[in-house]
This record gives C-alpha cells, sequence and structure tokens, in this order.
C-alpha cells in the first residue's frame, strides 16, 4: 500500500480524541486560533476555494463556491451541519461523530466565521443517540473553554449553536428537507430556486455542509489550499474517507487519497475479498450509484472519474458483492428502501417507487414474467431525471446496472419460477 | 399541560428563534414520558407552537421514531438494507421474528416487545446489526441475539426511546 498518512481520521482508534485535553495535545484547535487571529474570511474562503475542495456528503459542490454565494445584504447568516448520515452503506460521519467530534467543532466554528454565520446548527440523525450525547458533551468541554459564545479567542466574531435531533426520516439528509425539518415540519424538499443561499432557514442566507467536508476545513488552514490539492486529482482532491462493507475481509473506514484505484481500495486497504470468493459488483457510492464490475476495478475513486464511468462517488459507501450475491435481491432491498423512504411530494417518485418495488418483489419470489423484464429494461427514463429532488433518481441506477450487466440472472428468475441462489447457492457469477 | 412539560416546552421553544422548531424536541420530551406520542402530547404541542393539533398530527407522522401508537418498552430495531443484508440480516430478521413472535411492526400482546426492520443504521462495517432502544448492538449472530433476549426479559427499562 502506498503511504499515505492519514488526515482526517489520525488518531483515531489509538486516542481518545472526545477528550479536548487530548485533542488539544494533538494539535486541536491550532488552526480555529489561526484563523482566527491571522485571517480574514475573505482569506479563508479564497483558501478553501483554491484548495478545491469539494462536498463530501454525495454531490461533490465545491465548498468554496458554496460559500461565496451568499448574498452580502447584512441579513443574519446560518451554517448547518449535516450529520444526518443514512445512504445505505455509508458509515463515516457516525464514526467522526463519535469519535472526533472537537475536529468537527473546529471545523464548523472556522467554516462560520469564514461566511460569517452567527448561528450554526447541528443536525444529528435520530438514531445517533449515542453520538448525540458524545458530541453534547463536546460542546459543553468546548464552551467552557472558549470556543463558543461571544467574542470567541477575542476575535470578536460571536457563534451560538443549536443542537439538533433528527426523528428518523433518510430524506432529511436532503438539504432542503432538512431546512424544513429544522423549522419543524414535515420534511419534504422545497422546490429551487431559491437556493438556501438566498432563502434557506427561516428564509435567511444559509449554507449546509456535510460532517467530513467541515472536518477538511481545520486541515486546509493549517497546511494551506497547496497541500490539500495536491492530494489526488486537482479537480476533486483531498484526503477522502470511504465506507467499506459487504462480502469483504476487511469492512469498516479507510482514509485514502482521493483517485487511488477501486482494486487498490478492495485489496490494499480492505483486504480482498472472502478467500475463494468472486466479485460480482460493487456499489461505489452508496446506495444511489450505479455498480461497477470486475473490468471497472481500475477506475480511480474520486467524484470525476466515477462519473465518467456513469456512477458516482455520492457519499463514499463502498458496497462490495461477492458470487453468493443475488442481484435480484440486492436490487430488492434498495428500491424497498426508495420506496420506504420517498417524502410522496412528487408521481413518479412515489408512484414509480412503489410499482418497480412491487416488480422485484415479484421476481425475486418467482412470480415475474418476461413483460416484467422488458418493463425493468426501460422504466429508467420514466423514474429518472422527473423528479424534485435526487432520491426519486436514486431508485433505478444500480438495478438498472446490474440488470445490463447479468440479463440472465434475472431472466432466471423467471425461467426457474424462483430465485436460484436460494435453491443454489454456489449459482456462478459468470 | 403539567408544570414539568409547560418548563420543558419554554426551554426548547427558547433555544430557536421560531416556535416551531421546537415541535420535535418536545414531541421526543413527550414521548420519553409517555413511551409514544399520545393524544394530550399533539394538544400541548400546538398549544406549544402555535398550530393546529391536526398540523401536529401530520408533521409527526412524517417521522419514523416518532411512535404515534403505543409500544413496547423494548423497542428491537433490525437493520435489514444491503450491507446487512450481505452479511446474514435475514437470517437475523427470521431469527428475531420467530423468538419474538412478531411481524414487522408489531407489539407483543403483554405490551413488552415492539419489533421493527428499519434502514441502514450506518453501522455497515459491524453488520448485521440492530437497535434496542437506540442502543447499538454489533455483529449479532442469532446466538447473540438469544443472548441479548434474555436479559432484556429480564429487565424494566425506565426509558424507551430517550429524548437526550
Ligand atoms: C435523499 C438525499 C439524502 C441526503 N443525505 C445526506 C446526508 O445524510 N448527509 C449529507 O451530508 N448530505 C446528504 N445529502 C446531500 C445534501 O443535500 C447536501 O448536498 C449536502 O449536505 C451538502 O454538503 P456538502 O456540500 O458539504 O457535501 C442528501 C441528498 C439527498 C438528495
Ligand atoms: S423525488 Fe421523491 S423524495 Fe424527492 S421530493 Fe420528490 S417524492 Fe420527495
Ligand atoms: S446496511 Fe445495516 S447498518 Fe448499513
Amino acid at each position: 500500500m502506498a503511504a499515505f498518512e492519514p488526515v482526517l481520521t489520525k488518531g483515531i482508534g489509538e486516542l481518545d480524541l472526545a477528550d479536548i485535553d487530548v485533542y488539544k495535545q494533538h494539535g486541536g484547535f491550532s488552526a480555529l486560533e489561526k484563523a482566527l487571529k491571522e485571517m480574514t474570511p475573505e482569506a479563508i474562503v479564497g483558501e478553501v476555494s483554491a484548495s478545491n475542495l469539494r462536498g463530501r456528503g454525495g454531490a461533490g459542490f465545491p465548498t468554496g463556491k458554496k460559500w461565496s454565494f451568499l448574498p452580502k445584504d447584512g441579513r443574519p447568516r446560518y451554517l448547518v451541519c449535516n450529520c444526518d448520515e443514512a445512504e445505505p452503506g455509508t458509515f463515516k460521519d457516525h464514526m467522526l461523530l463519535r469519535l472526533t467530534p472537537f475536529a468537527i467543532i473546529e471545523g464548523l466554528i472556522i467554516s462560520a466565521y469564514a461566511i460569517n454565520a452567527s448561528h450554526v446548527v447541528m443536525y444529528i440523525r435520530g438514531e445517533f443517540l449515542e453520538g448525540y450525547r458524545i458530541f453534547k458533551r463536546a460542546l459543553a468541554a468546548a464552551s467552557a473553554a472558549g470556543y463558543l459564545g461571544k467574542d470567541i479567542m477575542g476575535s470578536g466574531f460571536t457563534m451560538e449553536l443549536i443542537l439538533h435531533r433528527g426523528a428518523g426520516a433518510y430524506i432529511c439528509g436532503e438539504e432542503t428537507a432538512m431546512l424544513e425539518s429544522i423549522e419543524g415540519k414535515r420534511g419534504e424538499p422545497r422546490l429551487k430556486p431559491p437556493f438556501p443561499a438566498n432563502a434557506g432557514l427561516y428564509g435567511m442566507p444559509t449554507v449546509v455542509n456535510n460532517v467530513e467536508t467541515l472536518c477538511c476545513v481545520p486541515h486546509i488552514i493549517n497546511r494551506g489550499a497547496g497541500w490539500f490539492s495536491a492530494i489526488g486529482p486537482p479537480k476533486c482532491p483531498g484526503p477522502k474517507i470511504i465506507s467499506v462493507s459487504g462480502n469483504v475481509a476487511n469492512p469498516g473506514n479507510y482514509e485514502i487519497p482521493m483517485g487511488i484505484s477501486a482494486r487498490e481500495l478492495l485489496e490494499e486497504y480492505a483486504g480482498g475479498l472472502l478467500p475463494g470468493r468472486r466479485l460480482k459488483a460493487i456499489q461505489p457510492g452508496g446506495g444511489s450509484s450505479a455498480a461497477i464490475f470486475e473490468e471497472d476495478l481500475n477506475v480511480g475513486i474520486d467524484f470525476d472519474s466515477l462519473a465518467a464511468k456513469k456512477t458516482m462517488l455520492g457519499s463514499g459507501g463502498f458496497v462490495v458483492m461477492d458470487d453468493r450475491t443475488c442481484l435480484v435481491r440486492a436490487s430488492q432491498t434498495l428500491v424497498r428502501f426508495f420506496e420506504h423512504e420517498s417524502c410522496g411530494q412528487c408521481t413518479p417518485c412515489r408512484e414509480g417507487g412503489q410499482w418497480v418495488a412491487r416488480m422485484v418483489g415479484r421476481l425475486e419470489a418467482g412470480e415475474g414474467s418476461v413483460n416484467d423484464l422488458r418493463v425493468l429494461g426501460v422504466i429508467n427514463n420514466t423514474i429518472t431525471g422527473t423528479n424534485l429532488c435526487p432520491l426519486g433518481d436514486s431508485i433505478m441506477p444500480f438495478l438498472s446496472s446490474v440488470l445490463r450487466r447479468f440479463p440472465e440472472e434475472f431472466a432466471a428468475h423467471v425461467q426457474q419460477a424462483g430465485c436460484p441462489f436460494q435453491k443454489a447457492p454456489e449459482f456462478s457469477a459468470a | 399541560m403539567t408544570p414539568e412539560r409547560e418548563r420543558r416546552g419554554a426551554q426548547l421553544v427558547a433555544k430557536y428563534p421560531n416556535a416551531q422548531s421546537a415541535l420535535i424536541p418536545f414531541l421526543q420530551a413527550c414521548q420519553e414520558e409517555d413511551g409514544y406520542v399520545s393524544g394530550d402530547a399533539i394538544r400541548d404541542a400546538a398549544e406549544l407552537t402555535g398550530i393546529t393539533p391536526a398540523e401536529v398530527e401530520s408533521i409527526a407522522s412524517f417521522y419514523s421514531l416518532l411512535f404515534k401508537e403505543p409500544v413496547g418498552k423494548h423497542v428491537i430495531q433490525v437493520c435489514r438494507t444491503l450491507s446487512c443484508m450481505l452479511r446474514g440480516a435475514d437470517e437475523l430478521r427470521d431469527h428475531a421474528r420467530m423468538r419474538l413472535g412478531l411481524a414487522n411492526g408489531e407489539t407483543s400482546a403483554d405490551g413488552r416487545f415492539t419489533y421493527e426492520e428499519v434502514e441502514c443504521l450506518a453501522a455497515c462495517d459491524r453488520a448485521p446489526c440492530l437497535q434496542h432502544n437506540l442502543e447499538f448492538h454489533y455483529d449479532v449472530t442469532p446466538e447473540d441475539f438469544d443472548r441479548q433476549l434474555e436479559r432484556w426479559r429480564a429487565e424494566e427499562p425506565a426509558v424507551t426511546m430517550p429524548a437526550e
């Protein structure tokens, strides 16, 4: 394995970074001090823009650019930290929350200072009760140390942080749904425009950033944009945490330099497949992403390389399926997820999701027809690209990709009137 | 509204720039006390935030961790999404259903256990996993489940769904 010194996960697993003294002994809050004492907000936005940091929440939008969209009209500004992580196969923010909460706090304060947001909301997924408690304790410690509240470190910058717990809904991870949810409403995505930069939380200019995005900021301040942009592809550089799960020897979070190959990630970091197994499919960017296959393993793990393969880096959930996996069953699980999580506002997402879920369910139960196969092959065009938010466009990519690559496996479910894997688990991937 | 609830509600409203933002945290607090989002909680929440009880109900119904019906003292939520499925979630699900004698979403007749199948819990590297009253259990084998279940049967948790 090429030696890459972890940045975001440094010390995790060895040090108790949820202890503020330990965090400080290992360089914690030095970036905050530098930012507040030596840098203007404009200089920080400039540095983050120059680093080419792109958002780690899924869409990969350039962070510096997002920050510079805020109108300069004197209205109060909000920064929202998105810790609602619920994309199937993704568990990096959950780890950062529990194991290095001060890194999130430091990133939040610097970012709030940079965009001059005196109000910050930390939105934590409802299921992360343990993480919520850890973060709450960390906040109290940071507050006692003078990092939050009025005139932080004598800089004149004042910032209040509201800790908000979600109550169970994947869609609240979508940024405008999250704003609705914080306002105490149903978490239904808003029609854009207006964009949150102009009319966000309580109608005010708002930036929503992912946990991992914010964790990159202190390192950019300490080591400079040039250091960051030199890690991996220049257009989407930096360290990136990939959550590897499924049929691999060592599932876990791995911090990689952006751009290493899928093969290196799988074999060098995650220990490869289990003995005697063959690779069948990988979802490289969470449940919403189209699959890649054995022949694609040289693809770089970064936003642009995966987009060129008609899939995405998304949230960085890398789910590995070996030759024992029934791809009809896997598709059924994912389609049901999106069906279940649809907020119901758009017809293609709501009705289409239910329809496809029923069809795939029929196939897996051995009650599918040749006509179902035909419809599944073309329905992508009706469902994808016709919805208000990207959830509706997430229903089909995985299913369409595996149906195209393994049509015979889908056909076998019709011909044998049942799932071949339940009768013969050793069914070959070839 | 009980004085205690009024106090908690006022605290929550003070935390936000807008009263309605306190709605979900307030319902979480009520649920911690009552075990679910009761009719009283809906009326109290409406009073606190200045919206109608029907609006409160519609908002509450959007969120899967706000229970509209009484649930058991023990809420067991088994993850059913892909990464867990690839590592034995189907077996764990069948086993849990059989041991508890419950289907997805059911509560036992004695009101002690509720069983649910839920979506990815962001713990996919330690699959299959479940939550018991929002506490994580990782790499759960059927044998682990049985050992835990014995413990759960013997204890009476003070709170099922903690608000904080
Ligand atoms: C259905 C859906 C779910 C999402 N869930 C999350 C999430 O859990 N965490 C997250 O950071 N972004 C999530 N996003 C992306 C957010 O809308 C938003 O792009 C992101 O938080 C912006 O932060 P970033 O620019 O730092 O990546 C989701 C988007 C959609 C459409
Ligand atoms: S695409 Fe689906 S989840 Fe998104 S707004 Fe429309 S119905 Fe809701
Ligand atoms: S799939 Fe079960 S925790 Fe992610």
